[in-house]
């Protein structure tokens, strides 16, 4: 056993610590014991990972939309909660936050959903965008440039991140050389792609003009948009513009965020209004509890098999701060050696998940960091727990 | 610390002990007096069940105190709180029945256990302390070893350098040599001792090994919980 010590590490942390590194002396002395404890920590975290990287998946898919969109502030239909639901807008509502000088210009934007039968029984379903070609809605130059080609009628492009699809098919579509599809009964010409991918929605995306949108949505009348996208004049703020429009455009038909409250108010409705939404906040709840029983119970045990020793230290003179102090080092270092693989085996499910559903999950620093101090905060919590029996206890009734 | 300017050790009087709960209650001693002078070997014997380990233990602060009166070097135990018993324990060594070793820590890091309760002063080279105390007890060539690997008696003698090398003015012992055989037993009591009274320690110790009683000052025998007998063998 000697032989098997690692003899730098025990005497640095004996030079931190200023005393023995009991708590890691400990934790090497039964490799068995070691595995077992830091196999639970792991385990803990990757269930919380898990968890958040759904949840964190569902909050991205939201706001991958409007993320591509140049615009400061966003009317809505006032019964709408995301892109997607309620009512229309009136068109006029544009033309009236057009007349005033803070806002420097504006487009109506169409939102509809379509099934498109790819072969029989097999059907993608796609959130179908329709612009003004003549606008230019997107931040990116080349998305609106391509834009301006769909003043072609029946044109249109596609994400190429859509869930399931066969891009090898689509990929070089172009306006010179189009390739067709076949989408609510007639015929499309695509002639572009970009990138958004799949939500929990819809597998991906379309962008038409909008007379193309009304022929494949013959329902639909130009003159009532789901959303009215409006850019504020220069040496304007975001939220004065916002709140001055409220003022102006009547309540009982149009709501009026700014870009960053609209995302931020569709994100909190679709995670405590939608199912969806509710059950990963849900699984992300019993995720962190479940871990921490799991944290608790690695801590607990370790306390308990340590219990006689900790008592004859006690029965030396040895105080409360003296066990806390053994125990939090044990529950760092344990939050510490059950983190590496917790992290890396997390970032390879995310992988394989990510891969097989296109949803976007990624591991980020934030994220990492927050179950790391979770972790530390979890095992030394349960650490101190842990050791109320020896402080309650006399020292004779523990041998 | 000084021996001489606190006259009485330990000073137990009308001390009454009871295990249990309600109906289950039982009284396991029954106030019991003993006052123990500096110097003094005092051997404790009796039946297993008679109350000696439970005197030994509220005495040396791992157990409170429920109605009577311990002063030990000075400071009541009675009613005391958290920080005066941390104090009262580290100012005695405690060699308990098993060695309660911590097995995970050499035999030199169990000894260093004993120095390191006292804080800083007391680590001023703690190594050549600890090697001394252990060489004294004969394991200078094991110093490197864990728990695991020393034997039944090897370990009592590690747990003793740790109980010993403090110096600490008074010493409980309850059947050091309860786990080894006989003869390994006898000569690790002498060993002890022999190392304790050289330097003046108070000693309270409980053994049911005859042959080390020729060695004590005093002889109190319990039964069922009260002091049957207190008898001086010649002048401490």
């Amino acid at each position: 056993m000697t032989a098997s010590r690692k003899p730098v590490t025990a005497r640095v942390l004996t030079l931190l610590l200023g005393r023995l590194p009991i708590g890691w002396l400990q934790l090497t002395h039964n490799r068995t014991r070691l595995i077992a404890a830091v196999g639970g920590v792991a385990f803990a975290n990757i269930l919380v990972f898990m968890q958040l990287g759904f949840f964190g998946a569902l909050l991205e898919t939201i706001r991958m939309p409007y993320r591509l969109l140049d615009a400061d502030i966003f009317l809505t239909a006032a019964d709408a909660n995301t892109l997607t639901d309620g009512s229309y807008l009136p068109r006029q509502r544009l033309y009236e936050a057009l007349a005033r000088p803070d806002i420097e210009g504006g487009h109506a934007w169409y939102v509809g959903k379509l099934d498109w039968d790819l072969a029989p029984g097999q059907s993608i379903s796609l959130q179908v965008f329709g612009f003004d070609p003549a606008t230019r809605p997107f931040r990116s130059q080349e998305l609106n440039d391509q834009l301006t080609a769909l003043s072609v009628p029946d044109t249109a492009l596609l994400d190429m991140a859509t869930r399931t699809l066969d891009k090898s098919r689509f990929a070089n579509a172009s306006l010179k050389a189009p390739v067709s599809l076949e989408l609510a009964g007639r015929q499309l010409d695509l002639i572009g792609g970009f990138r958004i991918g799949g939500g929990f929605e819809a597998d991906g995306y379309l962008i038409v003009s909008d007379q193309t949108f009304m022929r494949l949505f013959p329902a639909r009348s130009p003159g009532a948009p789901n959303h009215i996208l409006l850019r504020k004049a220069g040496g304007t703020q975001a939220d004065q513009v916002a709140t001055d429009l409220r003022e102006v455009l009547p309540a009982e038909d149009t709501r009026v965020e700014t870009l960053a409250s609209a995302i931020a108010k569709d994100q909190s409705y679709q995670t405590t209004k939608r199912p969806v939404g509710v059950v990963f906040g849900f699984g992300v709840i019993i995720g962190m509890l479940v871990g921490i029983i799991i944290v608790y119970q690695v801590l607990s045990t370790d306390v308990a098999d340590h219990l006689k020793e900790y008592a004859t230290f006690k029965a030396m003179g040895y105080p409360r701060r003296f066990f806390l102090g053994i125990v939090f080092e044990e529950a760092v270092l344990l939050a510490l050696l059950g983190f590496v693989p917790g992290l890396l085996i997390a970032t390879g499910f995310y992988a394989v998940v990510s891969k097989a559903t296109g949803l976007p999950l990624e591991m980020n620093m934030m994220r990492a960091g927050a179950v790391l101090i979770g972790t530390i905060a979890a095992c030394a919590l349960s650490g101190a727990l842990a050791t109320r029996r020896l402080n309650a206890a006399d020292p004779a009734d523990l041998f | 610390m000084n021996a001489q300017s606190c006259p009485d050790v330990l000073t137990v009087m009308g001390l009454n002990h009871w295990f249990g709960e309600g109906e289950a209650q039982k009284q396991v001693l029954h106030g019991i007096n003993l006052t123990l002078k500096p110097g003094e070997l005092v051997i404790l014997m009796g039946a297993s069940g008679s109350g000696k380990t439970t005197l030994l233990t509220l005495a040396g602060c791992l157990r409170s105190v429920q109605s009577g009166s311990i002063r030990l070097l000075g400071r009541e135990l009675a009613g005391a709180n958290e920080a005066t018993l941390v104090t009262s324990r580290r100012q005695l060594g405690f060699i308990f029945q098993a060695h309660n070793l911590h097995e995970s820590l050499t035999a030199l890091e169990n000894v260093r256990m004993g120095l390191e309760v006292h804080g800083r002063p007391a680590m001023t080279d703690w190594e050549n302390k600890a090697r001394a105390m252990l060489g004294e007890l004969g394991l200078g060539e094991r110093l490197n070893y864990l728990p695991s690997r020393l034997s039944g008696g090897q370990k009592q003698r590690v747990a003793i350098a740790r109980a010993l090398v403090a110096n600490p003015p008074l010493i409980f012992a309850d059947e050091p040599t309860a786990a080894l055989d006989k003869d390994s037993g006898l000569a690790v009591v002498q060993l002890f001792l022999q190392r304790a009274r050289s330097t003046g320690t108070t000693i309270l110790m409980v053994t049911h090994d005859n042959r080390i009683l020729d060695l004590a000052d005093r002889i109190i025998v319990m039964e069922d919980g009260r002091l049957k007998s207190d008898t001086t063998r010649h002048a401490a």
